[in-house]
């Protein structure tokens, strides 16, 4: 179980690490590859949770899909430009405010759960077969609510391309 | 000595041998590939192809692989380094990656993921990074341009491929890649006869995402110089090619797994046993193919001009006698044996039959322009591979529900697609011929 133990913490300072850098770096293809790398770590993260199928999602819709859309629109943008406006927002009082609620979230967390830094093993060794598991749940107990989400998505679609079409 | 290799012990010593073997073997394929793809060409040229380096340029990736590694390596000054550095390596370790869940034969697998598909899918997806970083990071617009067109084909053509691969994942009802082989042995036929238009709808797809011609865009050398890999030189562009060719074999791979029975012997479900043995004819095919070649190449060792080209060819008869040797004997092995190393053969020999209609195609059909592969994923490929399993998934169905025989739902389904795809041609057709007035 240290050995679980050990994993998780190298995919969450990776994550963790990957994303500060995320947001720091001034050129935007280099934060794009570490958000790649942040998104990467989070799907180590539910592997080690044996949820192998959240794993595979996250990388094939995230990694595979969204980001490779992202960077396709920033190569399209001209850099030069981009690299000599203000990289931040001024807000700064805003955002102290939001992190402070957050850290204070995050410690209660911790201080309700476990105490030790190597927890004993919570995830059973053979879960069913979660692919099934998250079908089941998909089409069977929240069909209603997925199909509105879908519809909803397609709505969102179609209005993308009627908008981005110049003259309908 | 023995009791230290226990099961558990072998479950872990298995698997990084037989990753060191594909690691260690797949640049050696690579290479054989690209002689392979230069005979095939030369062949359909009427020309003979490298004939200098070994016999009948047996030896001539070897030279390749040397040369490339002793070029001069260069990274142009404005590149953006640690990019440029980064690239290739994605682009082949995402490739080599995704090998860890293929089984090539029943013995010969890494890992039996039960999302092995998917996992297969996920990490060759990711080696579309390795193209665009590498275009953006060497800093000139014919990469750049390369890249770009990399994305927007990649993006297109997995939706209808994948779209494809779950016809016959339907019919697998699993996404562990052995389960996939094993319901094909069950229900005694592979299922490209099931879906044969999820085969040539995925078939087209990998082409397309391999970025091989006749949808090579991205590397078009009359327009873009080589595409994402113009400022690549030395090893990172060998790298990028070892990348290119092992995801070659890995598209190969998937479909003969999904489609062409992996590695199941052509009708593996009847057993018909040689009268007085436990042989039966068919298992006895594989080696008496090899020992043909090995004949054949004793047949043309004399006749080689230089007397160490005699040799080589003497040596590779030898091999092939070897191999054949090894495919007899498993005969007698126990079924597990047999099973592994005739799985094994099958395998390779489905994905060298894919690989040579890639070659075919290659020298066949003329490089689309950038608006007609656009045009044929977007108004084709992906309504084709939408309606075909939607028929697929009725034809299941009513299988299922009615009891009607799955041979003759499927071939209705077939017919209902088929009707569909001669009515989106003939739409597109339509469109086309007309000049486009967009908004008007």
């Amino acid at each position: 179980m240290v050995l679980n133990s050990i994993l998780f913490y190298f995919f969450a300072a990776l994550a963790v690490g990957s994303a500060i850098l995320m947001v720091t770096r001034r050129n935007v293809v280099h934060g794009a590859v570490y958000l790649i790398t942040t998104l990467l770590a989070t799907a180590g993260v539910f592997l080690l949770l044996q949820a192998e199928f959240l794993f595979i999602v996250q990388v094939i819709l995230y990694v595979g899909g969204i980001m490779v859309l992202f960077i396709f629109v920033i190569m399209l943008v001209n850099l030069d430009i981009s690299l000599l406006q203000y990289q931040f927002n001024r807000q700064r009082f805003v955002a102290a405010v939001l992190a402070l609620a957050l850290g204070a979230q995050i410690f209660l967390a911790i201080k309700m759960g476990q105490k030790s830094l190597f927890p004993q093993a919570s995830v059973p060794e053979i879960l069913p077969k979660n692919t099934e598991a998250v079908a089941d749940a998909l089409f069977g107990h929240f069909m209603l609510p997925f199909e509105i989400a879908s519809i909803l998505l397609l709505v969102a679609m179609i209005g993308a391309v009627v908008m981005a079409k110049r003259r309908v | 000595m023995s009791h230290f290799i226990t099961p558990s012990i072998m479950r872990l010593v298995l698997p990084v041998l037989y990753a060191v073997v594909i690691v260690a073997v797949l640049p050696l394929l690579a290479g054989y590939i690209v002689l392979m793809e230069r005979k095939v060409m030369a062949d359909m040229q009427a020309r003979l192809g490298p004939m200098r380096v070994g016999p009948h340029g047996l030896l001539q990736p070897i030279a390749d692989a040397v040369k490339l590694l002793l070029k001069e390596d260069i990274i142009p000054e404005k590149a953006d380094r640690l990019l440029f550095w980064l690239a290739p390596l994605v682009s082949v370790t995402m490739a080599l990656l995704a090998y860890a869940a293929l089984p090539i034969g029943p013995a010969f697998q890494i890992a039996d993921l039960n999302i092995g598909l998917l996992f297969i899918l996920a990490v060759s997806s990711l080696g579309i990074y390795g193209i665009v970083l590498g275009g953006w990071a060497s800093n000139s617009h014919y990469s750049l341009l390369g890249a770009l067109r990399s994305a927007a084909q990649l993006v297109s053509y997995e939706t209808a491929a994948g779209l494809g691969l779950i016809s016959a994942l339907l019919l697998a009802g699993s996404l562990s890649m052995r389960d996939i082989v094993i319901a094909q042995y069950d229900q005694g036929m592979w299922f490209i006869f099931y879906v044969p238009i999820g085969f040539f709808i995925y078939m087209v797809g990998s082409i397309a995402e391999t970025n091989r011609a006749p949808f090579d865009l991205p590397e078009a050398e009359s327009e873009l110089v080589a595409g994402y890999m113009t400022e690549y030189s030395g090893f990172r562009w060998s790298l990028y090619f070892l990348a290119e060719y092992a995801n070659m074999i890995i598209v190969a791979g998937i479909a003969t797994t999904l489609f062409l029975g992996g590695w199941l012997r052509p009708f593996a479900s009847f057993h018909d046993h040689l009268p007085g043995t436990p042989i039966e004819l068919l298992d006895a095919l594989p080696s008496l193919l090899v020992l043909g070649v090995a004949a054949y190449c004793f047949f043309l060792a004399p006749k080689q001009p230089v007397k160490i080209q005699k040799l080589v060819m003497a040596l590779v008869g030898g091999l092939c006698l070897a191999i054949a040797g090894i495919l007899a004997g498993s005969l007698f092995a126990s079924p597990a044996v047999l099973q592994g190393v005739h799985g094994a053969f099958w395998f390779m020999a489905k994905v060298f039959a894919y690989l040579y209609c890639f070659l075919w195609f290659r020298f066949t059909f003329p490089r689309y322009r950038f608006d007609q592969l656009m045009r044929l994923g977007w108004r084709f490929l992906i309504p084709l591979a939408l309606v075909n399993l939607i028929t697929m998934a009725t034809a299941l169905l009513i299988s299922r529900e009615w009891g009607w025989s799955l041979r003759i739902t499927s071939i209705l389904a077939i017919v209902v697609t088929l009707a569909v795809a001669m009515w989106l041609a003939k739409n597109d057709q339509v469109d086309s011929a007309v000049p486009v007035a967009e908004g008007e």
